[in-house]
């Protein structure tokens, strides 16, 4: 259509419109936190306090780990469905050898994400659907966490009960820990030159390989971020709960992928958002749980709530996305 | 001419590239001076596009040599390409719809790094967006997938002159001004003047003749894989480079060569492309067979489509009142089932009249393949083998057949004879013209002027518009041409 | 010899082969004791995997990125329906297993509306779809006697001539969603569709209709297993389902069909399900702790995956 208008006025409104659409896009995860947070404070004023957000996002910040580690896969096209028993699994090595036996512990650890990248690597070597290789992934955690840990139990590190118990002046931890996470992963990958070429190879993979960069290069390090924010996400998990249990991660491989969704990300096209993330996961943290005590709906259709939350989300972006148009 | 004193900066000798049995590139040879801006011409498949993907190194030549500043290259890559200070602006565009302008500088500038290096990738970009197109209203930080596709095209073109360590000698511009509008057409070829000015080789690859025309130094012309023509600009006008593109010069197509004319029935199909601003509308009647001409990408395959989807619903501003089957071109991505065989993939289209009760009858799918394979002499020694066990030309004729076998009076052909050979095409148009007398309707878009002999009447199409309506006694290739390029004839 | 060469090409031969094996292995363990139980054992259990997994089967089919995994919630609820429908009364059975097809269809209906009506990517779709019908069925299971009447318990556990009727029953289900697959129209539709979206919309399949079915047909399949489940463990709970969301899809990719779509395997879902149904006997037999157990099922799926390889680079 350009070829036929003149360069000014009217494709320029057309950038314009695209631009306030990605805005609008962009500020949907903020409004749906915003709208869940309204409600609390709306049925529980006494909510709203450094020890109710405390006690309401306690839980909130592995799992915004958890859907940092799921962003980095999906902006390069993958998805990675093993994350939930990842996060059991580096939750029961951390409750038994990180305690008994730091270095071993350390070692397993550090050795996890490198298998992450190893599977980075097999995926786009062999061509695999990251789909099936991941599920398959899903039952060695699994498998894993088990034999280490075959009955809850365990206990944290001092130093990490240390860390996850902090209570900063004013603000709530879980706040100033969400905060940290969003500015660090926003820095790392939007604001840094690799960065760039990260999530270029989702958007446009061939020109990424003509321009010189090796895809499996970008695969293998996107692999191994989202190692390491899984072996955080499992960390700081039993820091909060002080034990482990095999099972402890089994629903974050859902509300991780529902949570990078929720936050502006797309499963194709190297579309993420950092930022719009972890406000996705503090969304399914609130949402999942305190809200709907305080409105009394039974404890039964909290993980519903997730699941309207997307959906009405989603929807809400389709008619955006139509209405622009 | 200045240039011809000058040395060569490429040079390639007796360059051949086959792909199976076609032969893209059948003994190039090419010179590119330091300096100069080379035109080059051609039809589709003329092996323009192969050229050049050998020349920035994406593809291996089969044999021949490639020299750069005098010295052979042996193992020559993209990477190597880069390095000799050789780029392309590719056709289909190159940049990260989710990235920003500056980012997608970055990607090609692997110095551009550590702190500062966002405001220096938008500097870069910025200072060349300004010297190419002044007043480009494009801001660095612009997501590129926010863009218009001209736009777009204009950061593609810009970023491919920025420099930061390697050194930059030739550009290749596939069709650089597509998407472009008159003026920042202008102000581009502007540039490339200053550019070749400098001391810097172009080279230029466009189907707007009068661009080549005004702004190359010397013109190659290439068809069938071979260079038939390479002079000075000068020594060209535009009705030489149209006669040696196509060939025969400007040759009237013989009138009645099809033999006798059926019954022209009803009319099946009127249809008005939906950037059309007159009242032009392609009109097609039973027992004909309608040819859909000029460049491709201008509207024809838009339009078939759209039949297409209107035989299912409602549309405005189309009418259509037979049952449609479409012949794809592009056989691997709209036409091929590559796991089944060939008589499942001719039979797909018919699948409910070959039920008998619930079930499709394999003894019907045999029968209607075997039927097909006689008619159309598809080779092969069995129906059952895999689909991709047949030559190119084969396949064709299996999608040929699945839409002549079913129960479709109109057939759409979405230029189906590409990279066919002349046998597969003599045994099709024999079939074609049969069916027709039969009654039946065939839409044919074709990038090859001289299918269109087969028609009794040529829509021709430009920019997403029908330009000409030419009857069966008004064709000649000088007319489809004059108006592929927008010159009303 | 050539009708030999010819049944080692086809790819779901592997499946019954490694099945095989393992039981051989199994069998060696225990000295020959057993071995016939052992099957028996296996075909009981397999038919669940079964009856999902063909329902998962016809929608990996359909192409890349569709993947059905609502399932487990899905029999969830189906079998909590179907249990208080049929209310402990032998009488009831009839009513309560075709409660439970509704429920499945109508989940499996739901998920394609979410797809069609938001754009949304199957997985996304289905994943939520599958919280709420977890949390419906929590609500709507809390304290009920969850028990299937004693007639329709024991048909589950029926045997004829030792061989569990259930067994029976999913071998004629495979057998007609062979024929559905190559001999109907929807089936090659679905087929087409798999290999190449585009050209199937250009041949004329009815692309919108086929997935509808398709999403409509593994739903109604999970409703039965689910209702199945229940009479076959004498009872149902929330967490009836869920070993079927991996366990679907590794029945569908290990049986030899195609992850990246238009290819499908039915026999393999059987060969790929008493496989891994035998793995856990034979490893039950070793006396290998469930940890083992669990990573030996997740490496074998990734080498099979490796092995058979990706789809080819396209475009």
């Amino acid at each position: 259509m350009a070829a036929l208008l003149p360069a000014g006025a009217p494709s320029r409104s057309g950038r314009e419109t695209a631009r306030r659409t990605r805005l609008l896009r962009a500020l949907l995860p903020a409004l749906s936190l915003a709208i869940v947070l309204g409600a609390i404070a709306w049925l529980n004023p006494r909510a709203i306090s450094y020890f109710g957000f405390s006690l309401m996002l306690n839980l909130a910040i592995p799992i915004a780990l958890a859907t940092i580690s799921q962003m980095f896969v999906i902006a390069g096209n993958e998805l990675d469905l093993s994350i939930g028993t990842f996060v059991g699994f580096v939750g029961c090595v951390t409750a038994t050898w990180l305690h008994d036996a730091p270095l071993l512990g350390a070692a397993v650890l550090l050795g996890s994400i490198a298998v992450y990248a190893l599977l980075g690597a097999l995926i786009h070597l062999r061509n695999l659907p990251s789909i099936v290789v991941t599920l398959g992934m899903s039952f060695v955690w699994q498998g894993l966490a088990i034999l280490i840990l075959p009955k809850p139990g365990g206990k944290a590190p001092d130093w990490l009960l240390a860390v996850t118990g902090f209570k900063p002046p004013f603000v709530p931890f879980p706040i100033v820990a969400a905060l940290v996470i969003a500015a660090i992963v926003h820095f790392g990958l939007m604001r840094t030159s690799y960065g760039a070429v990260l999530r270029g190879s989702g958007g446009n993979p061939a020109a990424i390989a003509r321009a010189g960069w090796s895809l499996l290069r970008t695969k293998m390090v996107l692999f191994g971020l989202a190692g390491l924010f899984g072996v955080l996400s499992g960390m700081t998990l039993i820091g909060i709960t002080t034990s482990a249990d095999a099972n402890i991660g089994n629903g974050y491989t859902l509300l991780a992928i529902a949570g990078v969704i929720l936050g502006g990300g797309e499963f194709m096209g190297g579309r993420v958002s950092p930022v719009g993330a972890v406000i996705g996961a503090l969304t399914l943290a609130l949402a999942a749980s305190p809200l709907l005590t305080f409105m009394r709906i039974p404890p039964d259709w909290q993980v519903a709530a997730n699941g309207a939350i997307l959906i009405v989300v989603l929807a809400a972006r389709v008619l955006i996305s139509r209405r622009e148009a | 001419m200045m240039a011809e004193t000058r040395a060569a900066f490429v040079k390639l000798d007796g360059v051949e590239k086959h792909f199976g049995a076609v032969r893209a590139l059948d003994g190039v040879d090419l010179e590119i001076r330091a300096g100069e801006c080379v035109g080059l011409v051609g039809h589709n498949g003329a092996g323009k596009s192969t050229l050049m993907n050998i020349l920035t190194g994406t593809l291996e030549p089969g044999s021949g040599t490639i020299s750069i500043n005098g010295a052979a290259e042996g193992r020559y890559s993209v990477s190597r390409a880069l390095k000799l200070g050789i780029r392309c602006v590719f056709q289909e565009l190159s940049l990260c719809p989710n990235l920003s302008v500056a980012e997608n500088t970055r990607i090609n500038h692997p110095s551009l790094r550590g702190p500062g290096w966002r405001r220096r990738a938008a500097a870069l970009i910025a200072q060349k967006m300004d010297e190419i197109f002044p007043g480009h209203g494009i801001d660095a930080s612009d997501i590129v997938g926010d863009l218009s596709i001209g736009r777009r095209q204009m950061v593609e073109v810009a970023r491919a002159f920025t420099v930061t360590d390697d050194p930059l000698n030739l550009v290749v511009l596939d069709e650089p001004t597509s998407s472009l509008d008159a003026h920042t057409a202008g102000q581009l070829l502007d540039f490339v003047r200053r550019f070749v000015g400098a001391g810097k080789s172009c080279i230029l690859i466009s189907h707007l003749l009068g661009e080549v025309l005004g702004n190359a130094d010397r013109i190659i012309v290439m068809r069938d894989g071979k260079v038939v023509a390479a002079n000075d600009a000068a020594a060209f006008d535009r009705d030489s480079l149209v006669a040696t593109m196509g060939g025969a010069a400007a040759a009237r197509i013989p009138a009645g060569s099809n033999g006798r004319k059926g019954e022209i029935g009803p009319v099946r199909v009127k249809a008005r492309p939906a950037r059309q601003t007159n009242d032009m509308e392609l009109v097609a009647r039973s027992g004909e067979i309608i040819g859909l001409a000029g460049l491709a990408g201008n509207g024809q395959t838009d339009l078939l489509l759209a039949i297409f989807d209107a035989a299912g619903g409602k549309r405005s501003g189309m009418e259509v009142t037979a049952p449609v089957a479409l012949v794809a071109g592009d056989r691997q991505s709209d036409g091929i089932f590559p796991q089944w065989s060939i008589a499942q993939n001719i039979g797909i289209r018919s699948i409910e009249r070959m039920l008998s009760g619930m079930l499709i009858s394999p003894r019907r799918e045999a029968e209607l393949a075997a039927h097909w394979q006689q008619k159309i002499k598809i080779r092969t020694p069995n129906m059952n083998n895999n689909i991709l066990s047949l030559s190119g030309g084969n396949q064709q004729k299996a999608l040929f057949a699945r839409a002549l076998g079913s129960d479709a009076k109109i057939i759409l052909m979405d230029d189906p004879m590409r990279g066919v050979d002349i046998g597969t095409k003599l045994d099709v148009y024999d079939l074609i013209r049969e069916e027709a007398q039969n009654g039946r309707t065939f839409l044919w878009y074709t990038t090859e002027t001289e299918e269109l002999e087969n028609c009794n009447r040529v829509y021709v199409f430009h920019s997403g518009r029908i330009v000409a309506n030419l009857s069966r006694d008004e064709l000649t290739e000088e007319k489809v041409i004059q108006s592929s390029f927008g010159e009303v004839a | 010899m050539v009708q030999v060469k010819a049944l080692l090409a086809k790819p779901w031969i592997w499946s019954f082969v490694g099945a095989f094996l393992v039981w051989i292995a199994a069998v060696a363990f225990t000295r020959g004791h057993g071995g016939g139980g052992m099957i028996i054992a296996a075909l009981s259990l397999a038919v669940f995997m079964v009856i999902v997994g063909i329902g998962q089967m016809f929608v990996i089919t359909l192409g890349p990125g569709n993947v059905d995994l609502s399932l487990p919630a899905n029999i969830g609820l189906a079998s909590a329906v179907a249990m208080k429908v049929m209310d402990g009364n032998d009488s009831m059975v009839a009513i309560g297993l075709l409660a439970a097809l509704a429920c499945g269809f109508a989940i499996g209906a739901a998920n394609y509306l979410l797809i069609w009506a938001l754009r949304i990517p199957p997985i996304i779709a289905t994943l939520s779809a599958a919280f709420i019908i977890q949390s419906i069925d929590i609500s709507y299971g809390r304290g009920l006697q969850i028990k299937p009447p004693p007639g329709f318990a024991d048909f589950a556990n029926l045997r004829y001539f030792g061989i569990p009727v259930l067994a029976m029953l999913a071998v004629l289900l495979a057998i007609a969603a062979g024929i559905v697959l190559n001999r109907t129209v929807y089936g090659r539709s679905v087929l087409a569709i798999g290999q190449n979206l585009r050209a199937a919309r250009l041949a004329g399949v009815k692309v919108q209709r086929t997935s509808f079915l398709t999403y409509a047909l593994a739903g109604t399949l999970g409703g039965i297993d689910g209702a199945l489940l229940a009479a076959y463990f004498r009872g149902a709970n929330v967490d009836i389902g869920n070993e079927y969301l991996l366990a679907s899809i590794a029945v569908v990719v290990i049986g030899g069909t195609s992850v990246a779509g238009g290819k499908a395997n039915v026999p393999g879902v059987w060969g790929a399900a008493l496989f891994l149904v035998l793995l856990l006997t034979m490893l039950n037999t070793f006396g290998v702790s469930v940890g083992i157990r669990l990573v030996l099922t997740g490496l074998i799926i990734v080498g099979v995956i490796t092995a058979a390889g990706g789809p080819k680079a396209e475009r």
